[in-house]
């Protein structure tokens, strides 16, 4: 199998760098636009983004990797992140994990082989009155309990 | 008090991010339903939060001028709110009434859960713009020293006094000045940065617009976390109102004056809430910490001058521009001057957003305003200031809320936020949990933090075991985190756990983990 340079990646981040131009420091908003259309960011984009910002494809790899909120690879059609901080924990947050992970038969960080969910970490989502809370695709759910969170998943897939 | 719907012409929602998870869209959906079915001409507006989170979603309807409360609120409770609401069972009265509200010195959020978030004209109506109007009035030195005689140090955790950092880039000579807002609210227990930014967006511009001019920045960053999609949104709204209507851009409010900002969304690392890590992710780096020096202040955002403040800090500074520095000054204790936003969190039976003067006790706040704790049960420990902060026995109950205070108990404030434990907490866990969390978010600049994080986790875990003898080993490698890391990561996570292992060292031994995970 030969593999083509993916042309089509290609030319839709260099669209993507030229809409963002007139930032100073763009390559964070560029990333999340990236992420946002195609829901990670590919391989096939590090080398394009590099040659359009004139930097090297290591500092782009570099900055890809450290942020917890960009993916090389396709996550789930839903996401669901559960909140882990001290706030949630104190009130009931580590038993809720626990529980969400044997519903799911999820770890952190997994999609389900049906490639419907995918469970992540999250530290903290500022709703520290009102914990355990998770954000489930962008929506906040708070003051979960599990039976509340298994609902949430029924209504969801 | 003779209720009914008659001559009600006016239905707050709070849109909130902490409303919203507890249903506040339903209810807003249910509201508009019932009013359209019953032919009414009432307006919805979804403001911000009141901060009682307790009662969330709290549903508040304006008749003669006087707003009563609903809460918590669900969808099935409006038809009867519409029906009757004097004897609506979840009827609280007026809310301005309320001890809760009564009890507190709104000077920052003063708006707050008042206003329509994106309605500018309420925003003036309420007293937004006086601060910013007062300062085009003046030479940039005189906002300064206005600012400096407030005594406003900084909110996001570090307290240093915001005029003389504006002072300092005010001072330095450069082409090109930046005012950047730190709004990478990462630390667990704390949301009142979410809050004013979703409730009262304008009032940060402001503070923004009026640091810009004080210090001849006339470009703007807020970096916004991304974990805080509807404050996204939020600013992202009130920026473009903002420049439509001449609050921003090059010509503020007539003044021929210059000033712009633009939303930067972070992806999802604790660390860039420390300033240099930030000023590093906003230019689109690797969130990696800087040595200091130099400042931010003189070579921040690509090199230069640049003001890196909170949002509260900037969101304080309205007031202080419009009623003058002393009248902020007058509240407060020592050297922690004017109003703080508590935010009482965790396992706590009223939890919410509290802005009162520097000085109540700790033991107040938990005990009186937040009513103890939400199980019943016993408090335990009590976290404040974030991952990084200490935690409080009860025994340390009348320690005042003010900056030395805390620091001479071997804790600090932080952001303000003061998360409750009971008595079913396992302060072991939790030690070792502060190790881990420092592990999974540490930049990897420098050793102490990127080693020490995980030798702090491993070393928990020998003294859990069994292994008395690793604790003068953790006391020891905390010493070196607290000495030896780049930024307050490595170096205040010893905070949490040396607090831990000291009043709770009964935690750490093998048979008192066992039997509180049982």
């Amino acid at each position: 199998m030969t593999i083509l340079p993916d042309t089509s990646v290609a030319s839709r981040v260099q669209a993507i760098v030229s809409e963002h131009a007139d930032l100073d420091g763009p390559l964070l908003p560029i990333l999340h636009r990236v992420q946002s259309e195609y829901g990670y960011v590919p391989e096939s984009a590090i080398r394009p983004l590099a040659d359009a910002l004139n930097i090297s494809r290591a500092d782009v790899h570099g900055v890809v990797s450290f942020y917890h909120d960009f993916h090389t690879a396709p996550r789930g059609r839903h996401v669901v992140k559960i909140c882990r901080a001290e706030a949630c924990q104190a009130r009931g947050g580590q038993a809720l994990e626990d529980h969400i992970r044997k519903v799911l038969r999820l770890n952190w960080n997994e999609t389900s082989s049906d490639g419907a969910i995918t469970l992540e970490p999250v530290y903290c989502l500022g709703l520290c009155a009102c914990g355990p809370a998770a954000l489930i695709d962008e929506r906040p759910v708070a003051k979960l309990t599990g039976e509340k969170v298994e609902r949430l998943v029924r209504e969801m897939v | 008090m003779g209720l009914s719907m008659n001559g009600v012409t006016r239905i707050f929602v709070p849109g909130d991010m902490a409303a919203r998870a507890l249903g506040a869209d339903d209810v807003a959906r249910a509201i508009s339903r019932e009013s359209d079915e019953r032919g009414l001409d009432i307006r919805v507006t979804r403001n911000g939060s009141r901060g009682m989170v307790f009662h969330e979603p709290l549903v508040e309807i304006e008749r003669d001028g006087v707003r009563y409360g609903f809460g918590a609120m669900e969808a099935s409770d409006v038809a009867a709110l519409f029906n009757d609401p004097d004897t609506h069972p979840k009827a609280l009265g007026p809310v301005d009434d309320l001890d809760w509200m009564k009890r507190q010195t709104r000077l920052t959020y003063a708006r707050c859960g008042v206003i329509d978030p994106l309605d500018l004209d309420e925003y003036e109506a309420f007293g937004g713009l006086a601060g910013l109007r007062a300062a085009l009035k003046r030479a940039p030195q005189r906002i300064i020293d206005e600012v400096k005689a407030s005594g406003l140090r900084g909110r996001g955790g570090a307290g240093f006094p915001t005029g003389i950092k504006w002072q300092t880039v005010h001072d330095a000579e450069a082409r090109q000045k930046y005012i950047v807002c730190n709004a990478d609210e990462g630390d667990s227990g704390t949301f009142a940065d979410r809050m004013l930014m979703e409730g009262d967006p304008f009032c940060l511009i402001e503070g923004m617009a009026i640091a810009g001019l004080a210090v001849g920045a006339t470009k703007g960053y807020i970096y916004l976390r991304s974990e805080y999609p509807d404050a996204i949104r939020m600013m992202d709204a009130a920026t473009i109102i903002a420049r439509q209507n001449g609050l921003l851009g090059a010509d503020i409010l007539g003044s021929g004056k210059t000033f712009d900002l633009e939303i930067r969304v972070g992806a999802g690392a604790y660390v860039c809430g420390e300033e240099t890590a930030l000023l590093n992710s906003l230019e689109g780096k690797r969130g990696v910490v800087r040595a200091k020096p130099p400042l931010p202040a003189l070579e921040g955002f690509f090199g230069q001058p640049t003001v890196v403040n909170n949002v509260i800090s900037l969101a304080a500074v309205p007031f202080i521009l419009a009623e003058g520095g002393e009248a902020y000054a007058a509240h407060g204790i020592g050297r922690s001057r004017g109003t703080i936003p508590l935010q009482i969190a965790g396992n706590v039976k009223y939890g919410g957003l509290f802005e009162a003067a520097f000085g109540m006790t700790l033991g107040e706040i938990v005990n009186k305003i937040g009513g103890g704790t939400a199980s019943g049960k016993p408090v335990r420990a009590v976290q404040v200031g974030g991952p990084l902060g200490a935690y409080f026995p009860p025994d340390l109950f009348d320690t005042p809320f003010g900056y030395e205070d805390f620091s001479s108990k071997e804790g600090l404030i932080g952001h303000a936020g003061i998360t409750v434990f009971d008595d079913s907490v396992d302060m072991g866990r939790m030690a070792r949990f502060a190790m881990e969390f420092c592990a999974i978010e540490s930049c990897g600049k420098c050793t102490p933090c990127r080693i020490g994080a995980v030798r702090g986790v491993e070393t928990i875990d020998r003294i859990r075991d069994g292994d008395a003898g690793a604790m003068a080993l953790l006391t020891d490698l905390c010493d070196t985190m607290k000495a030896g890391s780049l930024c307050a990561l490595g170096g205040f996570t010893p905070y949490p756990v040396m607090s831990a292992l000291n009043h709770f060292p009964e935690d750490f031994l093998p048979e008192g983990h066992k039997e509180a995970a049982e």
